[in-house]
């Protein structure tokens, strides 16, 4: 551990002394809470000698002081809450301040029996609520250091229960937002998630921002799939361009279970998601798309890892990244197949369109097989939009701009299209038709 | 309608068109014949705005205007039409948006109002039957898994629906078996109007039997060495290209 890894992780620790008395406290989460702190310390920040961490530096965060958030700031402007809403979309809706919930701007409505959509607080300080023993079973924080450090800070997030058997209708839609204001907070809410047997949930985790932004958000989600379940996730980060988000998405896959991520990235100015999917159980399958949208002044890096650990599972990951200016990308692909895992099929994709010379994305598919018996296929192109497509457009009367746009607006199209929520795909439409850089491609 | 006189063009350095002159007045049909690289594909590459080839010398008037000033979509937009050899394949831009896009670009242009979902329905309904196309081309994406002769049928489509002025076919009969290149000509033929003008660019006589040409040129080493009316069609069917090479040799 080199001396500035613990001079950053000693200010979290000073930090988190100074707000302890006002986090949840109770005998089980207090030793959870400690041991996290501990393993936090002992590991401190990630630097880029860490080879999950290769090419992207942490130094712009690591330079700041960030407030841990202590309660919801300041309300959020009602016309720009307004538009965080996804059109068209009846939904249960929790939304979150600095990663506190705020009751006044959620609508939970009525729910069925024995499901549960309510904050983590209120469910911590809740005894009937199953806590002890789910929170922090899933993620895995010696390998996800930054999970470790929502763990010895958690407070508030969201608890999802959908019990045995229940198909959950309307999506759950966990609007995080931040508050502009002089000092840059740390915010991290906790999302679990348990769904019983042979139950159904939609889950969309959104992240925005006011303009002008600059918190670090630290969020880890925790995801149960027991045995037949179907958990679809989406991840939309729309975070604004001064924002720091760091993020893990942990999953335990019963037999039978399927766990969907659409993970789409259109902000932020550093961003990190792990997202770890885990089957344990035969015939679970796990599907994975992700978009990324990057420009001048962003960084976004996308680790997935997929652990086969039994027979006849499979995964199917398709991830497409759009860079221009000079934003730069990640893309890590691991999919592990363990010793006992035969007739395994995973298929893993990332490609990638540059649109300017300065643009970069650094893409490695990482396969580890240890099992013969397997169908394992992956594949990165990293390309510019095709001249003669560009050409033929235009020859049919579209000027320059509209014909880039239409090809960057194609290429990125198919990451959507398998999106199950229509609401959800006419949004993104719209949002990446105006983040698109148009006319000033190079 | 299109004047191009003493037009010299290089492509990666090298001369393809070198010298090359053609008028071409309202309402005719000129076919311009030759043997493989002899620069007819050059020829309507430029004429369409491909910026990779590049004119050394020699100028080209369509309507009245300097034709190399303009960008290819202005190109198009004037009423240029190149119909390609080799229709670009685009997975994931659907062929009823960009026929729709094309339509609107050109009407935009001419003063007109933009056509409605329901009128644009119609009007593609309608000349999809000319071209005997399925309404499942609509739905797919731009020659996205289309065969060699429903690329060409395509393009035809989206010319009858852009409605050119002057209407450039590179090879659009190569590869189309004798049905469908009676639709093609089909297509060409209820294009004919006596204000628009068809530049049919072929290696064969076959297409000519169907799109009847006003005049017949060939093109031979970058330049035209020979023109005439049908009958110079048929004749190079009989002898082949040699002895037009040979004739200019010894010219």
């Amino acid at each position: 551990m080199s001396g500035e890894q613990s001079n950053s992780a000693r200010n979290y620790e000073l930090a988190h002394a100074e707000v302890a008395h006002q986090l949840p406290s109770g005998g089980w989460l207090d030793t959870l809470r400690r041991e996290a702190l501990a393993r936090f310390g002992r590991q401190g920040f990630p630097t880029r000698r860490d080879e999950d961490w290769k090419y992207t530096s942490l130094k712009s965060i690591e330079k700041q002081r960030f407030v841990p958030a202590t309660g919801a700031g300041a309300e959020p402007d009602a016309a720009w809450l307004d538009q965080c809403r996804i059109e068209g979309l009846e939904a249960i809706r929790l939304v979150f301040v600095d990663g506190f919930f705020d009751a006044g701007l959620s609508a939970i409505g009525e729910l069925p029996e024995g499901v549960r959509v309510q904050s983590l607080a209120a469910a911590l300080a809740d005894e009937s609520e199953p806590l002890k023993g789910r929170l922090g079973a899933v993620a895995d924080e010696d390998m996800h250091r930054f999970a470790a450090l929502n763990t010895a800070f958690v407070a508030d997030g969201a608890w999802l229960h959908v019990p045995a058997d229940v198909e959950l209708e309307k999506p759950v839609h966990l609007l995080f937002v931040t508050t502009a204001d002089d000092t840059p907070r740390l915010v991290q809410p906790r999302v679990l998630v348990s769904a019983g047997r042979h139950s159904k949930l939609t889950l969309i985790e959104h992240y925005a921002d006011p303009a002008g932004a600059s918190a670090f958000t630290n969020v880890v989600t925790e995801i149960d799939a027991g045995e037949g379940a179907r958990v679809e996730h989406y991840l939309l980060q729309e975070h604004d361009s001064a924002a720091y988000h760091v993020g893990s998405v942990h999953v335990a896959q019963q037999a039978d279970s399927a766990y969907v991520s659409h993970n789409v990235n259109l902000g932020g100015a550093l961003v990190r998601h792990d997202i770890h999917p885990r089957m344990l159980g035969e015939g679970a399958h796990t599907v994975m798309n992700g978009l990324f949208l990057v420009g001048d002044g962003q960084h976004v890096d996308n680790h997935t890892r997929v652990d086969h650990a039994v027979p006849h599972t499979g995964s199917d990951e398709y991830y497409k990244g759009v860079l221009w200016g000079k934003g730069r990308a990640v893309f890590n692909g691991k999919v592990i197949i363990h010793r006992d895992a035969q007739k395994t099929d995973a298929s893993q994709y990332n490609g990638n369109l540059l649109l300017s010379p300065m643009a970069e994305i650094d893409t490695k598919p990482e396969l580890e097989i240890y099992a013969d018996d397997v169908k394992a296929a992956h594949g990165a192109t990293v390309g510019q939009l095709d001249e003669d497509a560009l050409f033929y457009l235009r020859s049919r009367g579209l000027d320059a701009r509209a014909a880039r746009e239409v090809l960057t607006f194609a290429f990125a199209g198919d990451v959507v299209a398998r999106m199950g929520l229509a609401p959800l795909r006419e949004r993104l439409e719209a949002a990446i038709a105006q983040r698109l850089p148009g006319g000033g491609l190079a | 309608m299109l004047n191009i006189k003493d037009l010299k063009v290089t492509v990666e350095n090298t001369p393809i068109l070198k010298g090359l002159d053609l008028a071409v007045g309202a309402g005719e049909v000129h076919a311009i014949m030759g043997p493989n690289g002899s620069g007819k594909s050059t020829l309507g590459h430029v004429l369409a705005g491909r910026d990779e080839y590049e004119v050394t010398g020699g100028s080209v008037e369509y309507q009245g205007k300097d034709l190399l000033d303009l960008e290819p979509e202005e190109r198009a937009r004037e009423g240029l039409f190149l119909a390609f050899q080799y229709p670009v394949e685009i997975p994931g831009v659907n062929n009823t948006y960009l026929l729709k896009a094309a339509l609107n670009a050109v009407r935009k242009h001419r003063g007109e109002s933009e056509v409605d979902a329901v009128e644009f329905l119609q009007l593609i309904k309608d000349k999809m039957k000319i071209m005997d196309m399925d309404e499942s081309f609509l739905s797919r994406g731009v020659n996205e898994g289309f065969s060699g002769g429903e690329k060409k049928r395509n393009e035809i489509l989206q010319m009858l629906v852009m409605e050119p002025k002057l209407a450039i076919l590179d090879e659009t009969d190569s590869g189309l078996d004798i049905d469908a290149l009676k639709v093609v000509a089909e297509g060409v033929n209820a294009l004919r109007r006596e204000d628009r003008s068809i530049v049919l660019i072929t290696h064969y006589q076959r297409l000519l039997d169907y799109i009847k040409p006003d005049h017949v040129h060939v093109l031979s080493g970058g330049k035209i060495v020979k023109s005439g009316d049908h009958t110079l069609a048929l004749e190079l069917e009989e002898h082949g290209y040699d002895w037009l090479k040979k004739e200019a040799a010894s010219a």
